[in-house]
């Protein structure tokens, strides 16, 4: 009987084990629906995921930052303003530890909207980067019409809203993992560090994950 | 059997001096300790975001609270820093800073306790900061 008990322990273990170790694939987020194409002469029903539009912003160097530029990359994304006194100091904190695992991986970037362009210049956002410690094109923070951002915030399921009557921003303090095809792949709270472990972690599993065609 | 005995009587005296050396505590350091257990509540509600958990700031955007140089020389500015905010430039620990920090609007006895918790954390070490000082300080604002 004893025996037996063990026998069955070991196997949750194992199998514990092989969940966490192998092949573990996340998520694709969002809404998603079905297409039927023909495609030589049969009929094919296929998946369309939930991807980010095309964007048009400009970083911290002056350079335009569009869907190009992203291609074949995999890249986290937020949204904060640089005079944020409450969550962001602590984002950045913890995003930091996400720059300096992946700073020197190729087709690894970071994209922080500001959701304050009229402050948040590109001389601003260049001083802000400089003082964060941050270098190089690893981590771009980016500047657009204000508008089209808070269009945006809502494809990558964040939510930010205009000042309240007080003059604060309120937004979500997430970090949204996208893969190539620009499928949303993670969602993580940016001000909880065992949240963004969990992103490190999942970043290197997505990383891992082998090329797909893209849609 | 003897042992035992010998044992028994030790730890009690063990523990006798241990309640008298409780109970000899000063006022004055079961006041300073509830200040400062007083204070790192407040300093989690309204300043950890900014200046970290170890007082470490955020690199260059966010000044550190670790230079006792800094805390010396604001000794009797600090209640005032908290209360009205801060902007413009200052240098700690060698660095220059540049930015704004956000009035927080405590009461003087909070500011006195979480003040207390800053001046005896991150390798800080002065006396309590008390209620009836911050009231002074806060008279003579810059």
């Amino acid at each position: 009987m004893k025996s037996l008990a063990v026998t069955v322990v070991a196997a949750v273990l194992l199998s514990g084990c092989q969940l966490n170790g192998g092949k573990k694939a996340l998520p694709i987020l969002g809404e998603r629906h079905a297409i039927t194409k023909n495609v030589n002469g049969s009929q094919v029903t296929d998946t369309v995921y939930h991807t980010i539009p095309p964007i048009k912003y400009i970083n911290q160097y002056g350079d335009s930052v569009d869907n190009k530029k992203l291609d074949g990359n995999i890249y986290v994304a937020d949204f904060f303003f640089t005079t944020c006194p409450s969550i962001c100091p602590i984002m950045q904190r913890n995003m930091l530890n996400v720059y300096n695992e992946f700073k020197n991986t190729p087709g690894f970037k970071i994209i922080s909207y500001t959701i304050d362009p009229q402050h948040d210049s590109v001389p601003v956002l260049n001083k802000y980067a400089e003082k964060l410690g941050i270098s190089g094109n690893t981590w771009w923070l980016v500047q657009g019409s204000k508008n089209e951002t808070y269009q945006l915030a809502k494809s990558y399921l964040v939510s930010v809203q205009e000042k309240n009557p007080a003059g604060e921003y309120i937004h979500d303090g997430y970090f949204i993992l996208i893969d190539k095809q620009k499928r949303i792949r993670g969602t993580y709270e940016g001000t909880d560090p065992k949240e963004v472990s969990k992103l490190i972690d999942d970043i290197k599993i997505l990383k891992a994950e082998p090329a797909v065609k893209t849609q | 059997m003897k042992l035992k005995v010998t044992a028994c009587i030790g730890s009690l005296i063990v523990l006798l001096s241990i309640c008298m050396f409780i109970s000899c505590q000063s006022d004055e350091q079961i006041e300073f300790n509830r200040y400062y257990s007083l204070g790192n509540l407040i300093y989690q509600q309204h300043c950890q975001n900014c200046h970290g958990a170890q007082g470490e700031g955020l690199r260059g955007l966010i000044p550190p609270l670790n230079d006792p140089a800094f805390l010396k020389a604001n000794k009797t500015n600090l209640a005032c820093l908290v209360k009205n905010g801060l902007t413009g430039k200052i240098t700690v620990n060698g660095k220059s800073f540049e930015g704004e920090m956000l009035p927080v609007d405590l009461p003087s006895v909070e500011i006195a306790e979480v003040l207390t918790y800053i001046n005896n954390s991150f390798g800080n070490k002065t006396r309590e900061v008390t209620t009836r000082q911050v009231e002074l300080d806060l008279k003579t604002c810059r």
